[in-house]
């Protein structure tokens, strides 16, 4: 693998049925490259977090995944409202979620500190009326 | 613990990935939060959930779960259905609530944490 493997989803914020469809075939795929299966773990859970992250507060976006000797990069970006505050968004429990989307089984605030927990490298760039830009490296 | 066994002790039904059903499985958890189980659970095989909609099988499929157990009747979609059997992920539906069908799969030796050796 010289060059590196890329895939590009669009991630469709008003449906959350499939939200999380990009992750699956991201996992797909990882596992036919042969990659170790807690890297594709690693990989699956902290892409699936920032998925549903997309849907369920930026109305959706895109997403990026690219594969290279060294690590697998996902980059989602989204034009949702952006976070106001992110070393606030990034404690464990913080969350604006309402009650309905609790009551998917979201919204307990663990989305973005375990996305920063299963990945090596994790940037956040948002601004507020404009979106948000995460993108995280799992090194392999 | 054979999820054939699961299926007896929570007298379950079997919705699909019936030929999976002689996989073993070490240890399992109970949660309607997805965001839960994401980040607290580690290598627990077995979901058991009165939560129903796709990201329940997403969220098994992402955690490499085995088997997910939908408690007090609940029914899978078929789009669920479909996403868990190309999975291959076993679905099982009992009228047991959450608490009664997590204590008695405990007590018979499934353990919330995967213990060494076993
Ligand atoms: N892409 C995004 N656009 C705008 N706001 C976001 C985005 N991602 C996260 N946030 C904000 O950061 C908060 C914390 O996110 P986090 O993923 O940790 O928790 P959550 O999504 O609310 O709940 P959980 O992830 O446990 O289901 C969110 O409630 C939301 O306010
Ligand atoms: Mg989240």
């Amino acid at each position: 693998m010289s060059e590196a493997l890329k895939f590009h989803f669009e991630v469709d914020g008003k449906d959350f049925t499939s939200a999380g469809h990009a992750s699956v075939m991201v996992k797909k795929n990882l596992r036919q490259l042969g990659l170790p299966p807690e890297k594709i773990r690693q990989v699956s859970i902290a892409m699936y977090e920032g998925e549903i992250n997309m849907v369920i507060h930026a109305g959706g976006g895109v997403a990026d995944v690219s594969v290279t000797q060294d690590y697998v990069e996902i980059v989602l970006k989204d034009n949702g409202p952006g976070i106001k505050d992110i070393e606030q968004a990034m404690q464990e429990g913080f969350s604006t979620a309402t009650e309905n989307i609790r009551s998917l089984g979201f919204g307990a605030g663990m989305g973005l500190p375990n996305m920063k927990r299963y990945s090596d490298f994790m940037e956040i760039d948002s601004t507020v009326g404009v979106g948000t830009t995460i993108t995280m490296r799992v090194n392999i | 613990m054979k999820i054939s066994t699961i299926k007896d002790l929570l007298e379950a039904d079997v919705i699909c990935c019936e030929e999976e059903l002689g996989a073993h499985v070490y240890s399992a958890c109970g949660s309607d939060m997805m965001s839960d189980v994401l980040a607290y659970v580690k290598d627990q095989a077995v979901l058991l959930t009165g939560l129903v909609n796709s990201q329940v099988i997403r969220t098994a499929e992402m955690m490499d779960m085995k088997c997910v157990v939908f408690v007090r009747s609940k029914n899978p979609t078929a789009e669920m259905i479909s996403l868990a059997q190309e999975s291959g992920i076993v679905l099982l539906a009992s009228k047991k609530r959450l608490y009664e069908a997590c204590g008695i799969l405990y007590s018979n030796g499934l353990v919330g944490n995967r213990v060494k050796n076993v």
